[in-house]
């Protein structure tokens, strides 16, 4: 059945598609795990909080307008002048950068050398914080941000494939944008990590943290550097996100769909994450169409990451990608 | 001066190893169940149950659930909304089903498959923990809550996909439906949560709660020394989940009364609990206490000052809310990682000392 396969092969696209972009918001986390052992929380609300003030910046939209409304009973609202996008983009990562010196400065100095879990319940305390004060400051209606970004149905794509299965496949040219864009991101970060003196500092102190500081490395400039190019992931992301479904709080959410993603391609692993994500980018579109859509009710995309990642977890604990786990008493 | 060991003997083993071994802590807890019991639900309305007493006592019965997981065995858990949602849905079946039983053995039963379902979602913590772990509790929360959505047999194939809690009653009294006293709901609260405390507190004395701290201090050393760390984890997991799911079937049928499963069981209340316990303490059954009372009373405070007082929209209040407990949470952490239960054990030490410090 040729229209059946059809279908499948355009499901497996999307998915591949999709996969990319989980793979970004992964990509994140798996910066700042390496470099600090720190398993980020806030990743997804650093892309929502991103994307916000990137849409604020855009607009000429005043900080902090809705309560300094309420608490002077002033009406001031904007200031009366658009950014271009690009200006606005620059600005966006200097506030991002600002943020990572403030989470170093005034969160993850005060807790070096304690436990992981610990580390990571504050950056859960992080989400909720950044996640206020993003609505504190731009608001928390849906925004939808334009960029400039090429959207709707890929018109080539679809007479291609019309020609060969007689049914046009829906590509969105934002997807492919997007994919274009992370496959960029990647090779500039491993080019990073792999050729500047920065990188390889990064990556001294990814591998022991006291031989990095004994060689000189300063931890501080690493840690700032490592959020910072985190905070500069997390914008792209929620540049993506936020164009194709909106400024909202559901973005930060799809930092939970990026769990699963480095479970499966395993927490220290930049290939890892990206092969993770597309897993489970094709894996929860291909078992939504075959399986969820028609046996299940449908929705199935909500909790299949997980629950493939539990299973595989299960049969290996480390990922696919990950370091062995190795325990000692 | 007056709290103090001094001159308090034990004379049998039992009076020796009693919960509260200072004669000062007994009387004050006596005094606090006293109060509890029978002054409150004379002097409450409706509002004060309604915003403040029942989420309290709710919210405490899951935060001592989720702290014996997280806190005493140390297996982090994001599922905890999914298990309330067990607890609540459970409930609802059983009171459908069997209207004519009491309302008690209903909750208590609904704990109990919630128990069932936690061990089977625990399993997979015998080969995997930390993080791991944590994200692996999430396949439960989603997973629930979609099955909760989807398969209409569990809210009896109501065209909403609601639930509603039927008018029940224990002993001649009407606990669930819009008719209830305030007391009535208080009182039924109350005894759950009470029931939970010393359950908890008493397992976490004993045998079972020592497992499951070798297995959070070190597993593998707790394994070596013949702890079972199948029968421990497990074990942590089945306690944990049948308190949550009291605190779930309570939460529906006596608080909320309807519920949709998404909104209310959603991933908000798994970090909601955890905050809790954060805040609390990890480890301690009066930090599940102190962390619920501080979470519930946190937006209760705000609104109060914010929205009464201030006359701020209600947004703004409820995002200043979260600006505030995410930076509560980071403040504990540096400051206090051992929460509020440590500051009143620091403030106990003190108390024992005082006036004469030296």
């Amino acid at each position: 059945m040729p229209e059946q396969l059809a279908f499948t092969i355009e499901v497996f696209l999307n998915g591949l598609m999709a996969g990319v972009l989980y793979a970004l918001v992964a990509l994140g986390f798996v910066l700042i795990y390496k470099a600090s052992g720190i398993f980020n929380f806030a990743q997804g609300v650093m892309a929502l909080f991103a994307a916000m003030t990137l849409y604020g910046i855009m607009n000429g939209q005043v900080p902090f307008a809705h309560l300094i409304n309420a608490i002077f009973g002033t009406e001031i609202h904007y200031f009366g002048w658009e950014v271009p996008a690009l200006a606005a983009i620059l600005l966006t990562v200097v506030v991002m950068v600002l943020l990572a010196w403030m989470v170093q400065r005034f969160i993850f100095r005060h807790l070096v050398g304690q436990e992981p879990i610990i580390l990571f319940m504050a950056t859960i305390g992080l989400a909720y914080f950044l996640e206020g004060v993003g609505d504190l400051m731009w608001g928390s209606d849906i925004k939808t941000l334009e960029v400039g970004l090429p959207q709707g149905i890929n018109e080539t794509i679809d007479e291609v494939t019309f020609g060969w299965f007689g049914y046009g496949f829906f590509i969105d040219n934002l997807d492919i944008v997007a994919s274009i864009v992370a496959i960029v991101l990647v090779a500039a970060l491993v080019a990073f990590s792999q050729y500047t003196k920065q990188g390889r500092a990064m990556r001294a102190v990814a591998d022991d943290h006291q031989a990095a500081l004994s060689v000189g490395v300063s931890l501080n400039f690493i840690w700032i550097l490592v959020w910072s190019l985190a905070g500069f992931v997390a914008l792209v992301a929620g540049i993506m996100w936020g164009a194709k479904s909106g400024v909202q709080f559901s973005l930060s959410l799809i930092a939970l769909k990026a769990l699963p993603v480095l479970m499966l391609g395993g927490f220290t692993s930049i290939p890892g994450a990206i092969i993770g994500g597309l897993i489970i980018g094709v894996g929860e579109k291909l078992f939504e169409f075959l399986i969820g859509q028609p046996y299940l009710g449908g929705a199935t995309e909500n909790w299949f990451a997980y629950m493939l990642a539990l299973i595989f977890l299960v049969f290996r604990p480390q990922g696919l990608f990950g370091e062995k786990i190795i325990e000692r008493v | 001066m007056f709290y103090r060991e001094a001159g308090d003997f034990s004379t049998t083993y039992p009076q020796d190893s009693q919960t509260f071994p200072i004669r000062f802590d007994r009387w004050r807890y006596y005094a606090v169940l006293f109060v509890a019991i029978f002054v409150i639900p004379f002097m409450i309305n409706d509002y004060w149950v309604n915003s403040i007493f029942m989420p309290f006592l709710i919210y405490a019965i899951a935060a001592i659930g989720l702290n014996i997981l997280v806190g005493y065995c140390g297996q982090v858990s994001l599922g905890t909304g999914g298990f309330m949602a067990v607890g609540a849905y459970a409930c609802y079946k059983l009171m459908t089903a069997f209207p004519e039983v009491s309302m008690f053995i209903h909750v208590l039963l609904a704990g109990g498959i919630t128990a069932m379902v936690g061990v089977l979602f625990g399993l997979p913590s015998l080969r995997i923990k930390g993080f791991y772990l944590a994200v692996a509790t999430l396949a439960a929360q989603f997973f629930l809550v979609w099955m909760f959505n989807k398969v209409s047999w569990f809210y009896n194939y109501s065209a909403s996909g609601q639930i509603n809690a039927p008018e029940r009653d224990t002993f001649g009294i009407l606990i669930t439906g819009p008719n209830t006293e305030a007391w009535a709901t208080y009182l039924f609260c109350l005894i759950f949560t009470i029931f939970s405390a010393v359950v908890a507190r008493n397992l976490t004395r004993g045998s079972v709660g020592r497992q499951w701290m070798a297995i959070r201090d070190m597993d593998i050393a707790a394994e070596i020394i013949g702890v079972n760390p199948l029968r421990a984890k497990l074990t942590a997991f089945a306690v944990s989940s049948f308190f949550v799911g009291i605190s779930g079937a309570l939460f529906f049928a006596v608080y909320l009364g309807a519920v949709e499963v998404g909104e209310a069981f959603g991933i908000t209340k798994s970090f909601l609990v955890l905050f809790m316990i954060i805040i609390g303490g990890l480890g301690s059954i009066f930090g599940s206490f102190a962390g619920a009372a501080f979470l519930v009373l946190l937006p209760v405070l705000l609104k109060i000052i914010g929205v009464d007082w201030l006359g701020w929209p209600t947004d703004i209040v409820a995002h200043l809310n979260l600006v505030i407990v995410g930076g509560l949470i980071v403040v504990f952490l540096i400051a206090e990682p051992h929460g509020l239960a440590q500051l009143w054990r620091v403030a106990k030490e003190k108390l024992r000392l005082w006036p004469f410090p030296h």
